[in-house]
């Protein structure tokens, strides 16, 4: 591993992606000449869904590869579309009415937009209060203009709501980036797939946890494979993933677990979190086949990273006293 | 590429990002056979939304239906329903000598498909209007056009009457089975019929 760590940043990441494309290709191989045998109707909707998956992950290792080449401000633009992408699934699936339009408005195309140039200008004492204090009157003022006490509290909390998760966590990812940590300038866009990275595995771990286990669930209501044995084992599996890659981020080994056990422990409970929210809403799963509206399921993928973002981010900044 | 063509992709993509305008086909796949498409009608985005949802070689047959005195009133809103929709141009004013429906026959007559809101005009929520009478004639006159009813989701949340600018938020488009007029079927009848179709596909789930 030592030998790894002194190689320069663009041979490192090269190297990470050298080892990311080729761990899909094998598995994309895999996936493909299972498709050969015959199988019954129920691996058969498992092998769509992992198809599903399959193609996700691909499109986030492109995403990743093409902000890589293209640098902070690319990147930083990438993830204000998805942010934008996620919170348009999340409004549709609130209901909102006539009086919230002009708050959903000021959500989509003032307060988006301003706080991905805030992050990409790297303005940190405002990126992190901009949301939280500001935005926080702006709507409710707006809302209370649109003249309609209707479950007024409801309505405008669950716009706030989307906005902190969509942007304010989603925007936490690429202001990784333009941190200014010691003897690791430039390297963001590695601290940023570590993050992805780590999240993604815990998900996964926990997810094949659960169906092998079969633990009594937490909170069965919520979800019924969310089991805290389960997600231990989450946890775990992102922390061994973070620590084996220790050499390419700023920390030392130990750091670098805990790292990795709070990234991938926020971003799990941030999905479980997420299930409630679709729980409440009606739908059992975000995207394909359960709505009507059409969701992409995008939300579904994307929401453990926008919990576990400025968890991560800010325990970076608080480690490194900057 | 020429402009309107151009024009067209810009408000395609446009629309796409904000609604997602996602077509659903349960009962008739999309085919370039002359079809009369009828919708519930709630905004003034239902028009793109469909056309949106519709494969781009189905587009260029797709014909909306304009008020003539609105969508000629200015240059802009004149050239985009020509040049890009290639619309049907309608006049509200009824005069005794002139048919309502002859432009639309036209239209058919060319082989041209339709897009049409048989409500008249745009509702506020819940269910649709009963539908007028146009949809009935057009039927009897052409036999052989296959009528599509359509069901439009959520659009009445991206632009409320009497907002301008439209919010991001996902709708869908549900296209059903083909509708044919019985032999000897009442008028009245059979727009009821076609507005229980449109409304059918409020709830289909795959």
């Amino acid at each position: 591993m030592g030998a790894l760590r002194n190689l320069s940043v663009s041979q490192q990441i090269g190297l990470l992606f050298v080892a990311l494309f080729g761990l899909l290709v094998i598995v994309t191989a895999i996936a493909f000449s299972r498709t050969l045998r015959d199988r019954n109707d129920e691996q058969l909707v498992a092998h769509e869904q992992f198809k599903r998956d399959l193609r996700a992950v691909w499109i986030g290792a492109v995403l990743f590869w093409v902000a890589w080449i293209a640098g902070g401000f690319v990147s930083t633009l990438l993830f204000g579309i998805v942010s934008f992408l996620a919170l348009r699934e999340f409004v549709t699936l609130t209901h909102t009415v006539r009086g919230d339009h002009r708050s959903l408005l000021l959500a989509f195309f003032a307060v988006l937009p301003l706080q991905y140039v805030i992050v990409a200008t790297e303005h940190f004492d405002v990126f992190s209060v901009f949301i939280p204090v500001y935005v926080f009157l702006a709507i409710p003022v707006i809302s209370a203009l649109g003249n309609d006490p209707k479950r007024f509290l409801e309505r405008t909390a669950k716009i706030q709501w989307g906005i902190m998760v969509c942007v304010y966590g989603m925007s936490h990812a690429p202001a990784l980036l333009l941190l200014d940590l010691p003897d690791y300038r430039d390297r963001g866009a590695f601290l940023v797939l570590y993050l992805v990275l780590v999240v993604a595995i815990a998900q996964i771990a926990q997810e094949s946890a659960s169906r092998r286990l079969r633990r009594r669930p937490a909170a069965r209501a919520i979800s019924r494979s969310f089991s805290w044995r389960a997600w231990g084992l989450g946890v775990l599996a992102a922390g061994f993933v973070g620590t084996a890659l220790y050499w390419a981020t700023p920390f030392k080994p130990i750091p670098a677990l805990v790292a990795a056990l709070v990234a991938g422990g926020s971003g799990t409970l941030g999905e479980f979190v997420m299930k409630g929210i679709k729980r409440d809403a009606g739908v059992r799963s975000w995207g394909g086949k359960a709505s009507v509206t059409g969701a992409v399921g995008l939300l579904d993928r994307v929401a453990p990273l926008c919990f576990a973002a400025p968890v991560f981010f800010h325990s970076v900044r608080w480690y490194f006293g900057l | 590429m020429t402009l309107p063509e151009a024009g067209g992709l810009l408000l395609a993509t446009i629309a796409r990002l904000i609604t997602g305008a996602q077509g659903h086909w349960y009962g008739a796949p999309p085919k370039a056979e002359q079809r009369i498409y009828f919708a519930n009608h709630q905004s003034h985005f239902d028009w793109v939304l469909i056309w949106a949802a519709l494969p781009s070689d189905l587009r260029a047959v797709t014909r909306p239906i304009a008020a003539r005195d609105y969508w000629t009133s200015s240059k802009l809103k004149h050239w985009i329903t020509r040049e890009i929709f290639n619309a049907v141009y309608v006049s509200r004013q009824r005069t005794d000598d002139e048919d309502p429906l002859e432009p639309l026959m036209e239209a058919l007559r060319n082989g041209d498909s339709l897009v049409i809101f048989p409500e008249g005009t745009r509702g506020n929520k819940g269910d649709p209007a009963p539908f007028k009478a146009g949809l009935y004639h057009l039927a009897e006159a052409f036999a052989d056009v296959q009528l599509i009813p359509a069901w439009i989701d959520n659009v009445q949340r991206v632009m409320p009457k009497g907002e301008i600018v439209p919010v991001p938020i996902l709708c869908s488009v549900t296209f059903g089975a083909p509708l044919t007029l019985q032999p000897a079927e009442d008028k009245r009848a059979f727009l009821d019929r076609a507005r229980q179709a449109v409304m059918a596909l409020r709830t289909v789930q795959t």
